[in-house]
């Protein structure tokens, strides 16, 4: 019963999960805009969230694909990205092509990772009152107002 | 959290960055330096970038790996008058290029305010994200 209410908030709790992760990203390809052979990277953040939470492709809502993880019995051992086990699966990363030809092989376009970060703080804002409103919602319901 | 670690990220690039708005200080100050009496005028320095990975995959901060010097030869102007001027009556001044550095200092204040802005923006993010189901 109890995981019937908070299943809708398992989902955001992913999404804002992966926007704070994909802000880390843009915020590393601002930081090394004047930085020889740097190549911007970013990920695809509809296939990262689908990917997160087991769903099929969008507009086929009946497939559902477990996700698959590999066994870890050690400490050790590494997931598929190469990092320890225990953490959740880093999203699949893309590199950036250069949109102008620099002489110092650098990808960071300027323009596109300041959009991508403002339109990646404003979602994630908006992630943030999707779950402020279901907690709201919960809580009126719990206490019957 | 690992939006906490974008103050690690852009620190590393404001505090890189702040660096190089350094070494351009120091050669728009020695810009018209005269070579002393061992013959040796000021070189103008450029701060060399590298990416630092800071953990995680994507996560990558930036450090100055080292600063190099310019070792072309610097401008000479015939002088006889003036006293540091050699046999030849010629002096030596810094192989500066005031132009270069000034575009270079352009750019070093530009990308430490991008990422004094991302801080700003994270922060801003993180203390919401701190009030979460507050009923905000």
């Amino acid at each position: 019963m109890l995981n019937r209410l908070t299943d809708s908030l398992n989902f955001q709790a992913e999404a804002l999960s992966l926007r704070s992760e994909r802000q880390r990203l843009i915020a590393s390809n601002i930081a090394n805009a004047d930085t020889p052979g740097y190549v911007a990277r970013d990920f695809d953040f509809a296939t990262a969230l689908r990917q997160a939470t087991g769903q099929g492709s969008v507009g086929d809502s009946s497939v559902h694909t477990p996700k698959l993880t590999m066994a870890a019995s050690n400490g050790g051992h590494l997931n598929r990205n190469g990092q320890p086990v225990g953490g959740r699966d880093q999203p699949d990363m893309n590199y950036a092509l250069a949109s102008q030809t620099n002489l110092d092989s650098n990808t960071v376009d300027m323009d596109r990772e300041r959009a991508n970060f403002a339109d990646n703080t404003v979602r994630y804002e908006a992630t943030l009152r999707f779950i402020n409103s279901q907690v709201r919602t919960l809580n009126t319901a719990i206490t019957g107002q | 959290m690992s939006m906490f670690k974008i103050f690690n990220v852009a620190g590393s690039a404001v505090s890189a960055q702040s660096q190089r708005l350094n070494v351009v200080a120091s050669n728009l100050a020695n810009a018209d330096t005269v070579a002393g009496p061992d013959r040796a005028a000021y070189k103008a320095r450029q701060v060399v970038f590298t990416t630092t990975p800071m953990g995680e995959v994507g996560t990558a901060g930036v450090t100055v790996s080292q600063v190099t010097e310019d070792n072309s030869p610097g401008r000479r102007v015939l002088d006889p008058k003036h006293p540091q001027a050699d046999a030849d009556g010629y002096v030596t001044y810094s192989n500066v290029n005031t132009v270069e550095e000034m575009v270079n200092m352009i750019s070093a204040s530009r990308s430490y305010q991008n990422n004094i802005e991302v801080m700003n923006t994270a922060k801003s993010l993180l203390m919401k994200t701190l009030q979460m189901g507050q009923g905000g």
